[in-house]
């Protein structure tokens, strides 16, 4: 066998992570990987702190997302707490997760793949980055910039820090909202949809340009999980799961995501940190679903804001290989960002957005609790369980970037089957194996730290493939 | 790479075991960035796609703190072509959230997580305590914070481009 190509570190994404591609004696592709190189284990160590402290440590889970966490660890606090927090406490929190969804999404689509669709795949690499955008197209640098930038200084005004801000609270928020501030953030949104529609209108512009990647970019058909909410519309905070095949029929409805454990399951390779579930009453293959702003739009069955929805509408009909193609990730993300940015104007002028009565409290009145929020790249879910002191006796996280784990391999494989015809392998042929895994917008700094306590099945192979230790938990 | 790029100061952004808010900060200078562009030039960064550490970088900014071994020869690699080498945030400076798992010991970790099979081809083998960045290599200087703020790391690269050692008293933040 051939030495394999090895992509080391991956970069423009949001972790740590190598590509491995095997290759035949003939050259051909024989099997490719994405293996995820770091672990950090806060399943373990949150064990004996004080179930308050974790959405402030659960937070530091990630930089790119901590609101996220923040939202769905205050949310499993609110159910140890037993209490149903304030209206106001539930839009405020509503706001600040669309916020971060906006500013992620700005990240991932302007910072990190931008350079790849706008100077191309095969664009010299020193070139290749958000700086080699700002001298060469000036304009789209500060566009992302600047939207990634009205995400932050919302959350900031609401939260009073961009990054690790510890606002959201077990039981609702810490401080209402202000008048001054609520106006300040509602200047700032029309900006942020004009860059938006901009960026809609300039990437359906160039998709003609990218047949070959919307080819092969982990286009084959796949289950897709989300939240909707009871109109089945698009939602972000709360509600029930739905799972729909490529077609978008409907496998499974109404999921209640605390039960997770009875629907989902979990394999561990030997070659990566990260566990890739799959939705356990179809096996591995049939049962692989992909998560996230995609998948949103396929699950739900429509934006309640009216640009969304017309956007959301044009590209579910006019576009039908997003229904396999993980290329339209990017295309669906700068939809979400149209609704979080049209979104968060309905919620600051509902007339009930500055009242004070932003907090439950009391102590805890149940010993487990478990929260879930759509996080910018899908499906998270935080659950804990304490003893009669409220020290944390397990914790457990179903991360977003996980469940996409098993798509993703397999799309490394199909751009690595569709690109390397021969032993020359380009610099762009090598960008694009990248390029596949940007377009899921992995976090993997979050994602290692996932389903410890799962229908676990681990396999052991030999070298020449054979199981030689198998266990299930 | 033109004249004038080959006069700005070299820099590299490193992430190790950290959670990419210190780089996310760094992002957070917004339109500050467009300004320091004409200044540096990031040579080697999460953000870039250069594979390996140049021969010789000015200024590097290290996120995170040395959880496996990877980081361990990373870190000292790095060390060797870098004439200034900065502690970004409270995990490269004091272990902060990673070291939280020292003292459950490491094998107790990934036991936790892979019960008696932890992934041991290709990824990196972990360390057996996470460490510092100082406690590996020698540090020229401390930016804390988690993370710091996009201020204090403009404020801190701008007195570095001047010449100058940045004095953080009045600007630092700690802990939070």
């Amino acid at each position: 066998m051939s030495q394999p190509i090895i992509i080391d570190p991956v970069t423009r994404i949001e972790g740590h992570a190598k590509i491995t591609v095997q290759l035949d004696e003939s050259g051909k592709v024989k099997d490719a990987h994405f293996h995820v190189t770091q672990v950090r284990g806060f399943e373990k160590f949150c064990e004996g702190r004080p179930f308050a402290e974790m959405p402030s440590l659960m937070a530091r889970i990630c930089g790119i997302c901590p609101v996220s966490h923040l939202v769905a660890s205050s949310k499993a606090c609110d159910a140890l707490l037993a209490v149903r927090i304030p209206p106001t406490a539930v839009k405020l929190r509503r706001i600040i997760n669309l916020a971060q969804i906006m500013q992620s999404h700005a990240l991932s689509f302007f910072h990190l793949s931008i350079p790849d669709l706008l100077l191309g795949m095969d664009v010299d690499p020193q070139q290749r980055n958000i700086f080699g955008v700002l001298a060469q197209h000036p304009e789209m640098a500060r566009d992302g910039i600047r939207l990634r930038s009205i995400g932050q200084q919302i959350i900031e005004m609401l939260a009073g820090k961009r990054i690790h801000p510890a606002w959201v609270v077990p039981g609702g928020v810490s401080e209402p909202l202000t008048e001054e501030k609520r106006r300040q953030m509602l200047i700032l949104l029309p900006e942020a949809r004009e860059i938006t529609l901009r960026a809609l209108a300039w990437f359906k512009g160039t998709l003609t340009r990218y047949q070959e990647e919307i080819a092969s970019f982990a286009n084959f058909p796949t289950l897709f999980m989300g939240l909707i909410n009871e109109s089945n519309d698009l939602e972000h905070y709360e509600g029930l799961l739905r799972i729909v095949d490529s077609d978008r029929r409907v496998i499974a409805d109404r999921l209640d995501p605390a039960l997770y454990k009875t629907y989902i399951a979990e394999k561990v390779d030997n070659w990566t940190y990260l566990k890739s579930p799959y939705y356990k009453p179809l096996g591995i293959e049939e049962g692989t679903y992909r998560v996230g702003p995609l998948a949103r739009l396929m699950v739900s069955e429509r934006c309640n804001t009216p640009e969304a929805e017309a956007e959301r509408e044009e590209f579910l009909t006019n576009f039908r290989e997003a229904y396999t193609s993980s290329f339209f990730y990017h295309y669906a993300r700068l939809i979400e960002i149209l609704y979080a940015s049209e979104r968060i104007e309905v919620l600051l002028n509902e007339p009930d957005i500055l009242s004070p009565r932003v907090r439950a409290r009391a102590e805890p009145n149940q010993l487990e609790g478990i929260g879930v929020a759509e996080a910018p790249r899908g499906t998270l879910i935080h659950h804990y369980t304490i003893d009669e002191d409220g020290l944390i006796c397990t914790a457990n996280l179903v991360i977003a970037t996980g469940h996409n784990n098993l798509a993703m391999n397999r799309g490394v494989l199909q751009v690595a089957q569709h690109f390397i015809k021969d032993e020359h392998i380009t610099d762009g042929v090598l960008n694009r194996l990248e390029a596949v895994i940007r377009a899921f917008d992995p976090c993997l700094s979050c994602s290692t730290h996932a389903f410890g306590e799962m229908p676990l099945h681990v396999q052991l192979f030999d070298n020449a493939g054979i199981i030689v230790d198998e266990r299930f938990r | 790479m033109n004249i004038q790029s080959r006069e700005k100061v070299s820099v590299a952004t490193v992430w190790l075991d950290g959670c990419s808010g210190c780089h996310m900060s760094f992002l957070d200078m917004d339109e500050r960035l467009i300004e320091l562009a004409g200044l540096i030039d990031i040579v080697y960064s999460p953000f870039v796609d250069t594979k390996i550490f140049p021969e010789q970088v000015d200024l590097t900014l290290v996120e995170g703190s040395v959880s496996s071994e990877e980081d361990l020869s990373k870190i000292k690699k790095i060390r060797e072509h870098t004439r200034l080498l900065i502690s970004m945030g409270d995990c490269a400076i004091t272990g902060n959230v990673p070291s939280l798992r020292n003292p459950f010991g490491t094998e107790k970790v990934l036991q936790h997580i892979y019960l008696k099979h932890a992934p041991s081809e290709i990824v990196p083998r972990l360390l057996p305590k996470v460490l510092p960045i100082h406690q590996v290599v020698p540090v020229d200087a401390f930016l804390p914070g988690c993370p710091p703020s996009a201020d204090v790391l403009y404020f801190a690269l701008i007195e570095l481009l001047a010449g100058r050692m940045p004095d953080l008293h009045d600007v630092t933040r700690f802990g939070k």
